[in-house]
C-alpha cells in the first residue's frame, strides 16, 4: 500500500466514521483490507481502492471503513469501572426508578463484551428483566458475532470470572454461547455515531468507551453532545479509564476513572455545544 | 523491601511447567514446581506457596484430591488456587470451584489469560 493509498483510506474513514487513522497502521490497515479485496474478487488491496477510486460506491466505501476501524474489546475490560457499576451505580439508578427500569446506551459495542458484561450486572439486580440496553456500532460484522452471542476459549477468558462463565454461558463445541434471557436484554443497533441519536431514546447509564479517543476533535465534540443528549438528568456517562472528555458542565466526576455523574440542576447541554470546551482532567 | 511471592505450579508436563513459570516470573512471582499433587502437597507443608497453579488430572495424586488435602493443612486455605486444565465441562469445571478454587483456566491459555485471571482474584 502506498502512502496515497494510505491517504485515501484516512481520507474516506475519516469523512465517513471521524475516526483518525495514524501513518503507522498502514500493515494493520492492509491486512484488514486483504479480506474486502478477496469478496471483491480483485487482485489485491492497490486494486481495491483503485476500484473506489473510480466509482465511490456507497456500499464498498462503508465496508472499506468499516474494516479499517479497531473493535479490540473484552468481558469487564477495566475490572474496577464494572465493580462500581455493578455494586453501586445500578443498584442506585434502579432504587430510583419506581418500577426498576432502566436504560443502558452503549455507544461503540463492537463485538458485544462490554454490553453483556453489563447485562450480567444486571442479573444480580431485583428486577433483571427491567434493564433494557441498546448496543451501537458502525461494525455490521462486529454486531453479527454479539447478536449470536458466541465467543471463543479465549474470548470467555479475558476478564470473565468464572462464575460468570458458568452462571450465563452454555458451552458449544469449543465455544461458548451467553444465554438467550441475557441476549434478550440488549438490543443491537448498527449505527454511525456521526448520525442522529435522538431515536435511541432517552439513558439512565451511557458507555461509550475507547471510541471517543480514535476521534477527530470535530467528530469527538459531536459525539459527546448527542451523548449528553441522551442522557437522562440523573444519568451516569462513562467514557475509557484513560479518556478525558470536554463535557459540558452539567457533568461532574464520579468516583472512578472515566465516570461521570449528569447533574440534574445544571443546565442541560448548551445550544453552542459545537465549541470544544477544553479537556478536563481528574482527580 | 517487599517480600517476593511465590506461586507453586503443578502439571505433570515439564513442558507446560515451564511455559507457566516463566509466565508467573513475568507477573512477578518467584516460581517453583511440582510434577504431581502429592510433590505440591509435600512442597506446601514446607513451605506454603502465596498462588498455586494447578493441573487436575495428574498420576499419582490428581488436582482434586491435592486441593481437598491442602484446605485440611494448617494455613492449607491461604494459598489461592487456580485450576489450570484441558478439562472444559462445564460440571467439571464447577467441581473444581465447589473444592474451593478461586479461579479456573481452560488450557490452551496464553500470558494474557493467567494476568486476566490472577487480577480477578487480586493476586495482581
Ligand atoms: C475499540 S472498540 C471499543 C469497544 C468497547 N466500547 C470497549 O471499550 O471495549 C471501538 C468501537 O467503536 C466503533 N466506532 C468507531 N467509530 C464509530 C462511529 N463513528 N460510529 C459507530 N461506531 C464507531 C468501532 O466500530 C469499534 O467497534
Amino acid at each position: 500500500m502506498t502512502p496515497a493509498d494510505l491517504d485515501f483510506v484516512a481520507a474516506l474513514v475519516r469523512a465517513h466514521a471521524g475516526v483518525v487513522i495514524r501513518a503507522d497502521k498502514a500493515f494493520f490497515i492492509e491486512t484488514r483490507l486483504g479480506p474486502v479485496a478477496r469478496r471483491e474478487k480483485v487482485p489485491g488491496v492497490p486494486a481495491l481502492l483503485e476500484k473506489l477510486r473510480q466509482t465511490p460506491d456507497p456500499v464498498l466505501t462503508r465496508q472499506v471503513v468499516e474494516a479499517t476501524l479497531m473493535q479490540e474489546t473484552s468481558f469487564f475490560r477495566d475490572r474496577a469501572v464494572f465493580e462500581r457499576i455493578g455494586k453501586v451505580l445500578l443498584p442506585e439508578l434502579a432504587a430510583r426508578r419506581p418500577d426498576g427500569r432502566l436504560r443502558v446506551l452503549c455507544a461503540g459495542c463492537a463485538t458485544g463484551q462490554e454490553a453483556y458484561s453489563i447485562a450480567m450486572l444486571a442479573t444480580d439486580l431485583a428486577a433483571p428483566a427491567a434493564v433494557e440496553i441498546v448496543a451501537v456500532d458502525f461494525g455490521q460484522f462486529p454486531l453479527e458475532k454479539a447478536r449470536t452471542g458466541l465467543y471463543t476459549h479465549f474470548e470467555v477468558q479475558r476478564g470473565l470470572p468464572i462464575r460468570r462463565l458458568l452462571a450465563h454461558f452454555d458451552k458449544i463445541d469449543e465455544n461458548w454461547r451467553i444465554r438467550a434471557d441475557l441476549r434478550q436484554m440488549v438490543q443491537w443497533v448498527e449505527l454511525n455515531l456521526l448520525d442522529d441519536l435522538t431515536g435511541l431514546g432517552n439513558f439512565d447509564l451511557v458507555l461509550c468507551r475507547n471510541v471517543l479517543g480514535s476521534l477527530t476533535p470535530e467528530a469527538q465534540t459531536r459525539v459527546l453532545a448527542s451523548l449528553e443528549a441522551a442522557c437522562r438528568p440523573d444519568a451516569v456517562l462513562v467514557v475509557g479509564a484513560q479518556e478525558t472528555p470536554a463535557l459540558s458542565a452539567a457533568f461532574r466526576p464520579a468516583g472512578s476513572p472515566g465516570l461521570w455523574q449528569r447533574s440534574p440542576t445544571v443546565a442541560p447541554v448548551p445550544s453552542s455545544a459545537s465549541t470544544p470546551v477544553p479537556a478536563r482532567t481528574q482527580a | 523491601m517487599k517480600r517476593v511471592r511465590t506461586c507453586l505450579v503443578v502439571d505433570d508436563s515439564r513442558v507446560m511447567r515451564k511455559v507457566a513459570i516463566r509466565i508467573v516470573e513475568q507477573l512477578e512471582f518467584e516460581g517453583v514446581e511440582a510434577g504431581d499433587g502429592l510433590e505440591a502437597l509435600t512442597y506446601c507443608r514446607a513451605a506454603m506457596p502465596d498462588a498455586i497453579l494447578l493441573d487436575w488430572s495428574m498420576p499419582v495424586m490428581d488436582g482434586i484430591e491435592f486441593l481437598r488435602r491442602l484446605r485440611a493443612e494448617p494455613d492449607g486455605a491461604r494459598p489461592v488456587v487456580v485450576f489450570c486444565s484441558a478439562e472444559s465441562r462445564p460440571e467439571r469445571i464447577r467441581l473444581a470451584i465447589d473444592h474451593g478454587a478461586a479461579e479456573y483456566i481452560m488450557k490452551p491459555f496464553d500470558g494474557d489469560i493467567i494476568a486476566s485471571k490472577f487480577e480477578a482474584v487480586g493476586l495482581i
